[in-house]
């Protein structure tokens, strides 16, 4: 299916698309996050968007350009430096009948929201028994590179996780930023939806019209026997080109890319270890209370007899993200930490 | 030399030559990253502070070297004009083991706790709160230290900023608040967010004094400085000053902002009329307190001492790999 594929650049999305039978209709990632802001606000008027710098030049990676321009003001607005307050403003005007979208241009600036997320927005709908929800978009980007260091390139998604009533949404494609964005709104519920800045220029088949993809649906990338993937996020990307290199040597993975992490597809990928019997989980967080602890932790209760050998995990090292390019080349995993990690999970018991 | 017509204060003209020299430093400093950083060996976003100048100059003439300040992702010029050492910070931004921070932090985070430099924090606001705890510190210790907190106008939007100011003036703490107000919170204009000297009224209504300033003014700066921070250290509690300024350079690196269309250039262009520098400069050559050839050799003194600066960051070597997984906890070291 053209919308299940991750391109991995241009190039190959244009070459599938010249060869490929139905037309394919190819937009970034964050033109499909544009795209979809642009068709929430043409079709809901509940709908506005608004965060610090959302109308500036850069339209947060332009994933939010000139739409100020196309929906006025009132609707499409630049803040003040007040992160906790806008969400709780967001929350106010959620359960007031609104679908607010606000935007933060960096994941580390939500912390600052924690309480308004987890003490209020999150218990909204059960400490009041269903009376109210809260049908908020929390949209933050994770980034990394360039010496952004500790405080600006942080990868909290695990974080949210552990809130019950709150949705934790990381797209990977430029079709499910799309589809994913649209049912967060539709859903009514908190979401706090996290992309990562390395995607944005990621090209991908994306229908013009709206659609919507059902949260805690998990996708597979590729098809294999041998061991499963678990990949999030921008560790999708990778994950796919591993899968080439792994393939030279006679090694099938099976990548899943869970879309949600909360609620997690939890069948999908109990499914796919009961085939392949081995699992890597790549995540670009850390491994202490993190998702691929979460993952590890459902495959032992579901499909523990299928299990083959021990499941390995590919995070970031347990500190904060340095600034010299030197630390931060060894600080991120990438293509070689998946294949060494499959090539470990796969020749378990054989050495 | 008229020494009262320069300021209120009784500056001598080595006071005088001081507060030019930081500023020119603090400008030299910049204008020499401007001309590196396209050469990307410097992997780090730099915030630069080329025409705010004053208000680090005029402030810290009153700071002694134990004197603490915090401050933010613009925090060069605050750290230079507090004496830091501009080996230490260009090493640090050439991400070397020589850096301030070890190479660990890069530009947003600076530190040198010899010269009360306690470190800078990216988020905004976030090193509020700090100044205020140092200050409690100090007013618990009765060390007499005074703290400076440094931030822009955007800082004084976060509520942590209302909450540490009440507290500061509650327990009276012994802190100055530093609003650099450059009319900007990365491209978004003051006016989209708050009116003007807005801020400096928030003083009062928190229980601080308050003033507000012209920040390219330095002998306005050293005057209002002065006072508050001696109001800090005789127990009078925190004061707010409002400084207002402009930042040449794009919100990060060494851009121009006209030219993405952020604001007019016209914009730009009347504030570099009114460059701090320069308008000092006339003042102290005009009253006599120095002569342009003075001060043409204090440049090149300081361009020497900045070349200094880049020849060490450059020669320095990267950290060691194992570097990555150290100092994440306190260990003692005994
Ligand atoms: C809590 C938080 N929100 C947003 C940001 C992104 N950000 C970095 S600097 C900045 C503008 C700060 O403006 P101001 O305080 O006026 O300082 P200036 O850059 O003008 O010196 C913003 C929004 C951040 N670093 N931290
Ligand atoms: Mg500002």
């Amino acid at each position: 299916m053209p919308w299940t594929k991750i391109y991995g650049d241009k190039s190959a999305f244009e070459k599938a698309a010249a060869e490929s039978d139905v037309p394919l209709r190819g937009i970034t990632y964050a033109e499909a996050l544009r795209e979809a802001q642009a068709q929430l606000l043409r079709d809901d008027e509940r709908v506005f968007v608004f965060g610090e710098g959302i109308d500036d030049p850069g339209g947060v990676f332009g994933s939010t350009k000139d739409l100020h321009k196309e929906f006025g003001d009132e609707r499409v607005f630049d803040t003040p430096l007040a992160e906790n307050a806008l969400t709780g403003i967001a929350l106010g005007a959620a359960v007031s009948g609104m679908r607010p979208i606000l935007v933060h241009m960096r994941v580390d600036f939500v912390p600052l929201t924690l309480d308004q997320i987890l003490n209020h927005a999150a218990k909204w709908s059960y400490m009041f028994d269903g009376k109210v929800h809260a049908p908020m978009i929390v949209r933050s980007v994770i980034g990394r590179g360039w010496g952004s260091a500790a405080q600006h390139s942080q990868n909290l998604h695990a974080l949210f996780t552990h809130i019950p009533g709150i949705r934790v949404i990381m797209p990977a494609t430029p079709y499910d930023a799309k589809g994913l964005l649209m049912a967060a709104v539709e859903d009514g519920n908190p979401v706090i939806f996290i992309e990562h800045r390395w995607l944005y220029g990621h090209m991908g088949h994306v229908p013009e019209d709206p659609y919507t993809i059902p949260i805690g649906k998990g996708i597979v990338r590729r098809e294999g026997t041998d061991c499963t993937v678990v990949a999030i996020s921008q560790q999708a990307a990778e994950a796919v080109k591993a899968a080439d290199i792994l393939a030279e040597e006679g090694i099938n993975i099976e990548i899943i890319d869970p879309r949600t992490l909360r609620p997690l597809d939890t069948d999908l990928i109990v499914g796919s270890v009961e085939k392949t019997g081995r699992l890597v989980v790549a995540d670009n967080g850390w491994k202490y209370g993190g998702i691929g602890a979460e993952i590890a932790a459902r495959i032992c209760e579901n499909a523990f007899g299928a299990l083959k050998a021990p499941i390995e995990r590919i995070n970031v090292p347990e500190c904060p993200t340095p600034a010299s390019h030197i630390l931060e080349a060894e600080y991120y995993p990438g293509i070689e930490d998946i294949v060494a990690a499959v090539k470990k999970v796969v020749q378990y018991g054989h050495a | 030399m008229t020494k009262e017509n320069l300021t209120k204060n009784d500056l001598t003209k080595d006071n005088l030559i001081d507060l030019y020299r930081v500023m020119l430093k603090i400008r030299l400093f910049e204008e020499k990253i401007v001309d590196l950083y396209p050469e990307q060996e410097m992997k780090c976003p730099v915030h630069l502070c080329i025409g705010q100048e004053a208000i680090a100059a005029g402030v810290s003439a009153h700071l002694n070297k134990d004197d603490y300040i915090f401050s933010n992702h613009r925090g060069h010029g605050h750290a230079i004009a507090k004496g830091a050492n501009m080996s230490l910070l260009m090493a640090e931004f050439y991400g070397k083991e020589t850096g301030c921070s070890g190479g660990k932090g890069g530009s947003m985070h600076i530190i040198e706790t010899e010269r009360g430099i306690m470190g800078t924090s990216a988020i905004v606001g976030g090193g509020i709160p700090m100044g205020v705890g140092a200050a409690l510190a100090s007013s618990i210790k009765k060390d007499g230290k005074v703290t400076v907190i440094y931030n822009g106008d955007g800082a004084s939007e976060e509520g942590v900023f209302y909450e540490s100011l009440n507290f500061a003036s509650l327990k009276k703490l012994p802190v100055v608040f530093v609003c650099e107000n450059n009319g900007y919170a990365t491209n978004s204009p003051q006016i989209a967010r708050h009116s003007s000297c807005e801020i400096a009224r928030l003083g009062p209504a928190l229980g601080a004094a308050s003033a507000c300033i012209d920040g390219n003014d330095v002998l306005a700066v050293y005057d209002t400085a002065k006072e508050a921070i001696e109001r800090a250290r005789n127990g009078g509690g925190p004061t707010l000053i409002e400084a207002s300024t402009y930042r040449w350079k794009g919100h990060v690196g060494p851009g121009e902002d006209h030219l993405i269309g952020s604001r007019p250039e016209d914009e730009l262009v009347e504030w570099k009329e009114l460059c701090p520098i320069v308008a000092f400069d006339k003042k102290l050559t005009t009253d006599g307190a120095a002569t342009e050839a003075e001060l043409i050799e204090l440049g090149s003194v300081l361009a020497e001492e900045i070349a200094e600066a880049v020849r060490f960051a450059k020669d320095s070597e990267y950290p060691d790999v194992d570097k990555l997984l150290t100092n994440i906890y306190y260990e003692s070291k005994e």
